[in-house]
């Protein structure tokens, strides 16, 4: 036998001229990612502020409040201009919608939106503190939602790899949400030389880093075929590269209080690992969408 | 809302989405693919009675897939004739006999030079208007709804274009016009069923390969078809989307196919994806419990 024929012979099937079953997603890079980036960015700085708050912290409270205010506005931008009719935002709010988690979703992102701001502007201005501080709470309820519920979003399509990851990608977003607090966290303790608040952000790296790279680790230890575009191809990649950045940000990170230049590092690393793993999702759902056999090779495999 | 809104047989499609009682019976396609001649009529008769546009008006666009340069179901195709080559030792032709028995002779056709003939296989696709659409389920606006014939329509009016039902569809059947912004797809011609005529592209087809009608009926039918094309020896004949208890617990239109699905571009077997949604929410509020705990473990202790 030669060594050729050793390889177990490429499955078989039929398609109609090889073409896509499905349609590939409408959904755009960078909008996608970028949205699913400071949403859950805005979600976990929003739980940090309050966090900071009850633990004595005032200069990570104001870092959480403003963060959390400006990645949701600006991830609530990404998503308006996905839409094909950006005048028509709004209809999003005519109906609550359990089957859907674009509905549920709409209604946390602007619920989240408003509370983050009133909590940013309370702590900018100085104004109306009480108030700032119990929008600020509301936010620590819809934070941790708004990063969750793209998961569902993304795994209720008939996507397969996205659909078959309905149990990771919600922990890989909530993992991705606290190291991109984190490394907002990180970045303005250095960048305003005030350390004191250093070892929480230190920590949320950690724990996020362990959260996300285990979902990761999840999605790659998978064997069924519609994992397939999580270990090859520009999805498998990038996926690789996500985990490599998120676990040396995390671990960099612990210089933050001696080194100014690693506790910027730590922060490119954390966000750049987040987002690469989230167009490392997009671009796997694409690619399992894209070609046929996902659709008929896993629908066959049901008895 | 009963036990089985999001998953397995439906009997009354519109009264479970909230049509009073007395409306009217749900309407459907079955399409016999095995008396498909691929005249396009239907995708014709289609662009016609709906106004589609044809942005590409101006360009040749051939696609080199037999005679099929439609391609695909899309925002601006409702109908779409599919045409497959299939190289096979004999062709069978169908025929009737005096007493009216369908009988199956070879054919005398020709064969090329590895003694091999050409099968051609001819299927009209449309929307399915699934008992369980994933479109539907997963619209935020509320812009896809059912009708009172148990079909399944998008209001231009209402559509903002989120493109969330283009990646719901488990048959890549509705999309999204990116000149125009919106997502659209297959109405049954709800204008034609609400003045009592049915859709443009049954009333066009002439062989009746499309036929619209009450949904329980045509089930029949399409059974008293398939039995007769097994009787005469087409084993490889198969009703496809008839099934109430399948995976989009049936389809409003269903197909009669000679091969499997997936060689007619159709998935295998579809699942519609809120089935599984409880599920997504419960591994989501797990997670969410996650992010929770993450801050509250780094914000625990003594300030440094």
């Amino acid at each position: 036998m030669s060594a050729e024929q050793l390889q177990v012979p490429a499955a078989q099937f039929e398609s109609y001229y090889g073409r896509p079953i499905l349609k590939v997603t409408r959904w755009r890079e960078p909008h996608l990612p970028a949205y699913l980036f400071l949403g859950e960015l805005s979600g976990a700085a929003a739980v940090m502020g309050v966090a900071a708050g009850a633990t004595g912290r005032p200069g990570l409270v104001r870092t959480g409040r403003v963060v959390a205010a400006a990645a949701a506005a600006a991830g609530a931008a990404f998503l308006t201009a996905e839409l094909g009719r950006p005048e028509r935002f709004l209809h999003m709010l005519r109906v609550a919608k359990l089957t859907s988690p674009m509905s549920i979703g709409s209604w946390i992102l602007v619920s989240h939106s408003a509370l983050t701001s009133a909590a940013a502007a309370s702590s900018v201005t100085g104004l109306l503190g009480p108030l700032g501080t119990a929008a600020a709470a509301g936010s620590a309820v819809t934070g941790p939602l708004l990063a969750a519920y793209p998961g569902v979003l993304l795994a209720n399509t008939a996507v397969p790899a996205w659909h078959s990851s309905y149990r990771e990608l919600p922990l890989l977003f909530t993992g991705g949400a606290l190291t991109a607090a984190a490394a907002a966290g990180l970045a303005v303790a250095a960048l305003t030389g005030d350390q004191a608040d250093v070892s929480p952000s230190q920590r949320l790296a950690l724990a996020g880093a362990a959260l996300e790279c285990g979902a990761e680790f999840m999605l790659e230890r998978r064997s069924d075929l519609v994992a397939e575009p999580y270990h090859t191809g520009e999805g498998g990649k990038l996926l690789k590269y996500a985990r490599a950045a998120t676990m040396s940000g995390a671990l960099l990170g612990l210089a933050a209080r001696r080194s100014r230049a690693a506790a910027l590092a730590s922060a490119a690393l954390l966000a750049g690992g987040g987002l690469a793993a989230k167009f490392a999702v997009h671009r796997a759902g694409v690619e399992s969408a894209r070609d046929p056999k996902y659709v008929v090779q896993s629908q066959a495999a049901n008895p | 809302m009963t036990s089985n809104s999001l998953y397995g047989p439906l009997e009354d499609v519109s009264g479970d989405a909230g049509y009073v009682a007395g409306h009217p019976e749900r309407v459907g396609f079955f399409t016999d693919t095995s008396v498909c001649i691929g005249c396009k009529a239907c995708e014709v008769a289609c662009k016609e009675w709906n106004g589609l546009p044809d942005p590409d008006a101006d360009l040749l666009k051939l696609t080199g897939m037999s005679y099929d340069n439609t391609a695909e179901l899309g925002s601006n195709a409702w109908r779409h004739v599919a045409f497959i080559e299939q190289a096979v030792p004999q062709v069978s032709v169908l025929s009737r006999d005096g007493a009216g028995q369908l009988i199956i002779s070879a054919s005398a056709g020709d064969t090329d030079d590895s003694g091999q003939a050409t099968r051609w296989l001819m299927a009209s696709d449309v929307c399915k208007h699934c008992t369980h659409a994933g479109c539907l389920d997963v619209c935020p606006t509320g812009a896809l709804v059912r009708t009172e014939f148990g079909t399944v329509i998008v209001q231009p009016d209402v559509c903002n274009g989120c493109a969330y039902c283009v990646s719901a569809c488990p048959f890549g059947v509705i999309d999204r016009r990116e000149d125009d912004g919106r997502a659209w797809k297959c109405t049954m011609c709800y204008d034609r069923l609400r003045g009592g005529l049915e859709p443009a592209c049954a009333k066009a087809c002439p062989t009746d390969s499309i036929q619209f009608g009450r949904l329980d009926e045509l089930r029949v039918t399409a059974q008293a078809r398939l039995a007769e094309l097994h009787e005469a020896g087409i084993t490889q004949a198969r009703l496809y989307g008839a099934d109430p208890e399948d995976g989009i617990g049936g389809a409003g239109a269903f197909f009669l196919l000679l091969d499997e699905p997936q060689v007619y571009g159709l998935p295998p077997d579809p699942v519609v994806t809120t089935r599984d949604l409880p599920a997504m929410w419960r591994w989501a509020g797990l997670a969410a419990g996650a992010l929770a705990a993450g801050v509250a473990v780094a914000f625990a202790g003594r300030r440094a």
